[in-house]
């Protein structure tokens, strides 16, 4: 079965990211394919590659690049949410003159309509919330 | 675009301010509206309290979202499903609400839900 999956929970504040992962991490164990993983609103933080939590905690950020190099996962992070929230990439980064960029650059950016792409095309798309 | 049809039902659960959860679903739901894939909307919990006129959002400094429902009828999104309980447990009448909604029991929601492809909770 295709799955897609829907993260709306920022990491660390709220369990959406870390169920997410141990969801995805059981679909692709039992031979189901992950057709894209889409992070919206507080969502977006899941993709800051500066995330530096203590050691005896999770990096939830580097779980998902290890699970997306692994199963090369499609890691989509919602344009509008992200850089309202300032998680922005380079090019993003250049157009509002900003002064760095911290999207993990195993994360894209872009629109809601690769949501929607991702409900077309799946057989079940499962969101986790705050 | 994709010739292939899914239909889709949004759940909206969080009340108009507070969290950007009403905000977010309503951009979905014009999103999916442009891919013109069928969808419904669903309100239950206090997201009925989206569907009350004459925000005053201004006064807390937030955009008003009342502007935003009146636009789903050019979107052509006209299933709006309401949690009937909902509404009693908040004290809000039916003719309260200027949109063309449908009122749902419990059982209703569950048929709703069942007959969809994809189900997007907010």
């Amino acid at each position: 079965m295709i799955f897609s999956i829907v993260v709306t929970g920022a990491p660390y504040s709220s369990q959406a990211s870390a169920s997410a992962l141990q969801f995805s991490r059981s679909v692709l164990k039992l031979g189901h394919t992950i057709h894209r993983v889409f992070f919206y609103a507080d969502g977006v933080h899941s993709g800051s590659a500066l995330a530096a939590p203590p050691q005896d905690e999770a990096n939830i950020p580097s779980e998902w690049t290890a699970l997306a190099c692994e199963h090369d996962l499609d890691l989509v992070v919602c344009i509008a949410a992200a850089v309202r929230r300032g998680v922005l990439d380079e090019n993003e980064a250049r157009r509002y003159e900003k002064s760095g960029h911290n999207l993990s650059p195993d994360f894209t950016l872009s629109g809601l309509g690769q949501l929607v792409e991702a409900g077309i095309l799946s057989d079940r798309v499962v969101t986790f919330g705050a | 675009m994709s010739d292939t049809k899914k239909s889709f039902l949004i759940i909206n659960r969080k009340a108009p301010y507070g969290s950007s959860a009403a905000r977010d679903a309503l951009d979905v739901a014009l999103t999916i509206s442009v891919f013109e894939q069928p969808l419904s909307l669903l309100f239950m919990d206090d997201a009925v309290l989206q569907l009350l006129p004459a925000h005053n959002a201004a006064a807390i400094g937030q955009k008003n979202l009342s502007a935003n429902l009146s636009m789903l009828e050019m979107y052509d999104i006209d299933q709006l499903y309401v949690c009937q309980r909902a509404l009693e447990q908040r004290g809000i009448r039916p003719d309260d609400i200027e949109l063309n909604i449908i009122l749902l029991d419990q059982s209703g929601i569950a048929a709703l839900i069942k007959k969809q492809d994809q189900v997007l909770s907010f």
